[in-house]
């Protein structure tokens, strides 16, 4: 057992444990917890494949935003997570089932697999060669800035919509917030900060 | 290692846009610095760039021109449509400055939200495959979705946006579904690609993608049975809002659906014209039909355009250059009529407030004869009534669609088209015939330019049609 083998075992057990703990633990803040381990040992898996960007993608994206976002959410939402529970053995049919199915497709597309290869081979489109020379990063630049320019570019503005949108229909200006005004805290001078008073003695102010 | 420099694309025929985008991200920064008090002044720079951005889709030259690898294309056809849609947008904005100043909705993200989606619709209309097909409507759709909330106060106001929003995401959902579909079998994204890939036959799975996609630009053209945000949308956003919607995108995705069934699935041609002979027989049964109940001038405007959408798809279902020119040609005049009657309803203020039930109109003929003059002649146009232009745009895709045999789907055509007649003429007997009420307040200045433009232009279409018709035909070649 090489090296490599031995970190895909590492990694993949790491995630299936994780994983399960993340249905299994009853605290929620555990979950999201467990929920970012799975996440970054699949990243972990990626880079074992070669898939670089797509592990970095997944640290980055997943665990940078989505977890803390879920992280978030879990703590300020006060879900009652043991009532959503109870109904939980009602459901048990129905989700088996989806279970089943889905073990099912997989198992058909594991064993086409390995009985018949060459109809595996068939209907995939033959992958390009990689390309030694070039990381996935690096590939994944050339085509974006140049083939694909426009498109990045509208995606960028479909962004700037969602984001014009969020501040339109959200910000409030409330009246009597505290806000910091960073130009009248500079214009500060001692003569209107501070006042210097002679306390008499045994008297007080 | 190579270290080639890639070509920079031509940015030549995609200039408007460029202009557009750079002008929009200028008056984020104008907005954000000078706050809501210059809401004005964007408003008013936002209608120059449009217009900027219409005079140089004019100028462009007469060929076919693709940039960004053929994701890109400007021909006739972008440009007519390009144009008609520029003018809604710039049109629509002009009235919104005087309602949003008396209804109090001062954010200058207003105009650049409109703005955006304008860009969004220029992208749909040039769009040449399918990636740039999806990006430039979630562009515009996306757009739109804030600005029916904009009143974010008023609850019709943001049900209508949370409405459009939810039913948007699903259609885009089954659009993207069917695209990755059409993706999968036949292995391109770009038009001229899947047309080669379906030449002479498809398979059922390239048909599947077909019906998917053309259900999600059919929610975008609000055709039946894709239908159901159309009133409530309507009813709810804010009137000016209202009359770009009704307005602008649906040239926009007029212009995208004509563009896809003719450059990416001409070899299919049987197999769309099905769908699209449905839903034209179900939108202008269900637009003839439901509008007849309805007491809010903006819910009827609202079947009335889910109608014509249907007649403009007459001219579709026949597939022939002569179809293509009568929808491009019916959308103008349809644009025209359209933008006419918002015009009307964005000038009856009554005590202050906006009126749009149509017992509000009781008596106009008498309180105001030319407005209701000037109304009686769009509803007539609406319905087809010769000699104003209403008839001549059903004229063209009625006759497209005897041409290519679909004499069924023609007579359903007038027949629906009797029956919408008869919403029309009850307003016209409100007007002329009821107990009039307390006048309107005088109207703005451009809505009332608007209105008496738009008369003019339906009541006088039969003496010169020769430069409309004429462009649509140059613009509908340029597909074949």
């Amino acid at each position: 057992m090489n090296a490599a083998a031995a970190f895909f075992y590492l990694f993949a057990g790491v995630t299936v444990a994780s994983a399960f703990m993340v249905v299994a633990s009853r605290n929620p803040v555990h979950s999201v917890l467990f929920l970012i381990l799975a996440f970054v040992n699949a990243a972990g898996l990626f880079l074992l494949m070669g898939a670089e960007f797509l592990a970095m993608i997944l640290v980055v994206v997943y665990v940078g935003a989505v977890a803390v976002l879920f992280l978030f959410v879990v703590m300020m939402l006060d879900v009652d997570f043991a009532q959503l529970r109870q109904g939980f053995l009602n459901y048990l049919p129905l989700g088996a089932l989806l279970a089943i199915v889905f073990f099912i497709e997989l198992a058909l597309v594991l064993t086409t697999r390995f009985v018949d290869p060459k109809a595996f081979k068939a209907a995939a489109p033959a992958a390009p060669k990689p390309d030694m020379l070039v990381t996935n990063t690096e590939a994944l630049g050339r085509v974006l800035y140049t083939d694909y320019v426009f498109f990045f570019q509208v995606s960028g503005l479909v962004l700037l919509v969602a984001m014009i949108g969020a501040i339109v229909l959200t910000l409030r200006h409330k009246a009597g917030v505290k806000r910091q005004d960073i130009a009248e805290q500079v214009a500060r001078t001692k003569a209107t900060a501070m006042e210097v008073k002679k306390v008499p003695s045994r008297q007080g102010v | 290692m190579s270290s080639t420099v890639a070509a920079v694309p031509a940015l030549g025929p995609a200039l408007p846009e460029i202009v557009l985008a750079l002008g929009a991200l200028a008056l984020v920064l104008i907005g954000a610095i000078r706050g809501d008090r210059s809401t004005g002044l964007v408003n008013a720079i936002t209608v120059a760039l449009i217009a900027a951005a219409g005079v140089m889709v004019a100028m462009q030259g007469g060929g076919k021109v693709s940039t960004f690898n053929g994701a890109f294309v400007v021909d006739g056809f972008a440009r007519f449509m390009k144009l008609a849609m520029l003018i809604g947008a710039a049109v629509a904005l002009v009235m919104a400055g005087d309602y949003m100043r008396k209804e109090k909705v001062h954010q200058f993200e207003f105009p650049i939200l409109v703005l955006l989606s304008t860009l969004g619709m220029m992208l749909m209309i040039s769009a040449n495959d399918l990636i740039a097909v999806y990006l430039g409507l979630e562009l515009s759709s996306l757009s739109l979705y804030v600005i029916a909330a904009i009143r974010r106060d008023d609850v019709r106001s943001t049900e209508a946006g949370l409405k459009y929003f939810v039913l948007g995401a699903l259609s885009s959902g089954m659009l993207l579904y069917g695209a990755s579909l059409i993706y999968g079998f036949t292995g391109s994204v770009s038009f001229a690609g899947i047309a080669k890939a379906l030449q002479g036959e498809a398979g059922t799975g390239a048909i599947f993608g077909l019906v998917f996609i053309l259900a999600g630009l059919a929610f975008k053209i609000s055709a039946v049975p894709f239908h159901m945000w159309t009133p409530d949308v309507y009813e709810g956003a804010p009137t000016p809002v209202t009359a770009f919607f009704a307005a602008a995108p649906k040239v926009a995705a007029i212009a995208l659906l004509v563009r896809v069934v003719m450059t990416a699935f001409p070899g299919i041609t049987g197999q769309w014209q099905q769908i699209v002979v449905f839903i034209a027989i179900a939108s202008m049964g269900l637009g003839a039909f439901a509008a007849i109940g309805q007491r809010n001038i903006k819910r009827l405007l609202a079947y009335s355009s889910i109608g014509h959408v249907g007649f403009a798809l007459v001219g579709l279902a026949a597939g022939t250059a002569g179809g293509v020119q009568g929808v491009a040609t019916y959308m103008a005049i349809y644009l025209v009529m359209t933008l006419g009657s918002f015009a009307v309803l964005l000038s009856m203020e009554r005590d202050g407030e906006y009126v749009e039930t149509i017992d509000d109109l009781a008596g106009l003929g008498r309180t105001d004869p030319v407005m209701a003059f000037v109304f009686a002649m769009l509803l007539f146009s609406l319905a087809g009534i010769p000699p104003l232009a209403g008839f001549f745009a059903k004229w063209y895709v009625f006759a497209a669609a005897v041409e290519a045999k679909l004499y069924a789907l023609a007579v359903i055509g007038v027949l629906t088209s009797v029956v919408g007649t008869y919403y029309y003429l009850r307003l016209v007997k409100i007007m002329y015939f009821d107990e009039p009420k307390a006048a309107f307040e005088p109207a703005g200045g451009v809505v009332r330019a608007v209105v008496l433009a738009s008369g003019a232009f339906v009541f006088l279409f039969w003496l010169w049609p020769a430069p409309l018709v004429n462009a649509a035909g140059a613009a509908a070649k340029s597909l074949f």
